[in-house]
């Protein structure tokens, strides 16, 4: 009795329980696409893949499927939802390759060029950055900056212009695609100065001693030798950004609106609504059945994304592990 | 064993006049190309830019905070009101916080420092390891939005009724303080799993040798040697979990309902608690702001104010305990940005 108290747990039934403890990650992750699929599955059934294409006006549809009964008909269900996705596009890409060229740099600075006194200063602001929670981004956007773009940015003209096609407020694709940039621009800047760090100096100084100058080096030899650790940076933003759900909802004003470049500056003054906001926007009325299939299709859509994002980011670092470069 | 230590004859130092030394023909960015000086002047002002756009945000913040926080707030409940001075503080969003916070770290940390255990140590069948591995990675990439969602999904079914908040009617909303926490487990378990299996691989295999030949089975040597070596990389890991459950708001809004105070369902004190909805800062944040019905921007100000106290105090918790585990630039630790 007393060996068993020392020693409740023989080894191979511990074996079996931690695999066990294990495994339920996996079950999860199928559930997870399973539910989601499973609830998506009518918006599916009734649209086909057309459902990604464009067509009616978003806002109205959405707007009809909230006032659905309970057992709805299969025409309650047609969607085409091709704004929504061309706002999480722009947003998204607009934010990632800014923030792409903003955090090459900066960690550049960070890693060689800062002087030892203000990269003890960068690292924890840095980390600040990455850390501050998505709605108080949001508060500072819906409270400073959306305010100052609608009053002092666009003038009158501009909001006269397309006075009959939409409102501008000042909330909208510039004000997301600046906070979106800053809410995913320390991640990369965390993760490309591990990568640069862990390239040998000894490459660099090569390139300096030929002659070149320390800027053209870095450039050159420590941030090319890096490059597949830069991309999977970018990816990981990237399945940020695609979720920024809450902070987009409040500063990006919220219709299902296409920005047009066409309309020239006033693009970025645009409204419009990505996947991820369009859930928070519309989650009070997830109750009616053809709302909640549209809804569960945004999530399958985003879940889908972030899957690909995730099997590309472990593509792209398999060359890394090869070279034993830490990414 | 002497031609190892014989010295050698000096150089001769080369004919002619001697080499510049110290700070002579170093490239001055004077000199350099044009294209190469705005890539200087770009990387600088990035840098630089990004620690004045980090000050704006604190400053800011703190100003408002200091503007808008009163003692009384912390202690109040909010009720409901037209004005902003008779809604009340946000005592019952810092019940909500805290109490999410305990629910996710105690449903994660088994599940998190289970799994890690077990790929560190046993990871037999190869592929179950693989599978394993891969599925948290890819809870870390899955958005929050999505994970509410879930979330909503599973609880409102039949057999999860009893856990959450029920209508009248006797319709399942799936709203809950056990909802949320369990979807919240989710958001912490990533971190709190890296965090365990670096410090896992990191013990040096000498340890596990020595317990091994003491006798130890692999679990003893588990529970008396690895458990206590990596005590302070699990710490680190529920750190990072805590921080990214008290920072997220879409579980919150989704999964916690909209009402801002604590609604306990049934009449057992603390079952009912649990069972029941509530708020946190963040979704207590987001109901004041203008995208909320709230429409108390003072209030919205000072709570975030407190949160991002929180979030600060959670960032230096980690560097005092993580120092030691954090990469060479001190910029991640355990592969997570903090």
């Amino acid at each position: 009795v007393l060996e068993r108290l020392r020693n409740p747990w023989p080894d191979h039934r511990a074996e079996r329980t931690l695999g066990a403890v294990s495994s339920l990650v996996c079950v999860l992750v199928v559930a997870m696409v399973v539910f989601v699929g499973i609830h998506a599955w009518p918006t599916f059934q009734h649209n086909g893949l057309s459902w990604l294409g464009s067509g009616t006006d978003l806002g109205r549809q959405i707007a009809d499927q909230q006032n659905t009964t309970q057992h709805p008909p299969p025409s309650a269900y047609h969607l085409r939802a091709w704004p929504v996705i061309y706002g999480t596009l722009l947003t998204t890409g607009v934010a990632v390759v800014m923030a792409l060229a903003i955090s090459v740099f900066s960690s550049i600075f960070i890693v060689e060029l800062a002087p030892a006194r203000l990269r003890r200063l960068a690292i924890p602001v840095i980390r600040l950055l990455a850390s501050v929670p998505s709605v108080i981004y949001g508060l500072i956007g819906i409270l400073v900056l959306v305010p100052f773009v609608g009053n002092e940015l666009i003038t009158s003209a501009e909001k006269n212009s397309v006075q009959n096609v939409v409102e501008l407020t000042g909330a909208g694709l510039g004000v997301t695609v600046v906070i979106l940039t800053v809410m995913i621009t320390p991640i990369m800047v965390a993760l490309i100065c591990e990568a640069l760090v862990s390239v040998p100096s000894s490459w660099r100084e090569g390139a300096i001693a030929l002659g070149v100058n320390p800027l053209r080096a870095v450039l050159a030899v420590t941030v090319r030798a890096a490059r597949p650790a830069i991309v999977a940076a970018a990816v990981l933003a990237t399945a940020r950004a695609l979720g920024g759900a809450i902070m987009i909802s409040m500063v990006s004003g919220s219709r299902a609106f296409s920005p047009k470049p066409i309309d020239g500056l006033v693009f970025l003054f645009e409204p419009l609504r990505t996947l991820a906001s369009g859930i928070v926007d519309y989650h009070e009325g997830i109750g009616a059945p053809a709302l909640g299939a549209t809804l569960y299709a945004f999530a399958l859509l985003l879940l889908f994304s972030a899957f690909v994002l995730s099997i590309a980011g472990y593509l792209i670092k398999l060359p890394l592990r090869r070279y034993q470069v830490r990414g | 064993m002497s031609a190892y230590t014989r010295r050698r004859p000096p150089i001769a130092p080369p004919p002619g006049p001697p080499m510049k030394t110290g700070r002579g023909r170093r490239s001055s960015p004077m000199t350099w190309r044009w294209g190469d000086r705005l890539a200087l002047a770009f990387a600088w002002s990035a840098g630089i830019g990004l620690c004045l756009i980090a000050a704006a945000i604190v400053g800011y913040m703190g100003y408002r905070g200091v503007q808008y926080l009163r003692p009384g707030l912390l202690f109040d409940r909010p009720t409901l009101s037209t004005t902003q001075s008779g809604s009340g503080g946000f005592l019952d969003p810092l019940i909500g916080t805290a109490l999410l916070t305990a629910i996710g770290v105690l449903l994660a940390v088994p599940l998190a420092v289970g799994g890690a255990l077990w790929i560190a140590e046993y990871g037999r069948p190869t592929w179950l390891a693989r599978v394993v591995e891969s599925s948290i990675e890819m809870v870390a990439g899955t958005p929050d939005i999505v994970i509410a969602l879930f979330g909503l999904s599973i609880f409102q079914l039949g057999l999860f009724a009893p856990f959450s908040f029920k209508a009248s009617g006797g319709g399942v909303f799936g709203k809950s303080f056990i909802a949320a926490g369990a979807m919240m487990s989710l958001i912490a378990l990533p971190p709190l799993f890296t965090a365990t299996r670096d410090g896992l691989q990191a013990v040096p295999e000498h340890m596990r040798e020595a317990a091994f030949a003491l006798g130890k089975t692999r679990i003893a040597t588990i529970r008396r040697v690895l458990l206590p070596s990596v005590s302070s990389n699990i710490a680190t890991g529920v750190t990072l979990g805590v921080s990214r459950i008290i920072g997220d708001t879409a579980i919150v809004v989704l999964l916690l309902g909209e009402t801002l105070r604590l609604d306990p369902q049934g009449s057992a004190p603390g079952i009912g608690l649990l069972r029941g909805t509530g708020s946190t800062l963040t979704s207590y944040v987001y109901a004041n702001s203008p995208a909320g019905e709230g429409g108390a921007p003072e209030k919205a100000y000072a709570a975030a104010f407190v949160l991002l106290v929180f979030v600060l105090g959670l960032n230096l918790l980690v560097d005092r305990i993580g120092r030691s585990q954090a990469d060479s630039t001190g910029l991640t630790v355990a592969g997570a940005v903090v």
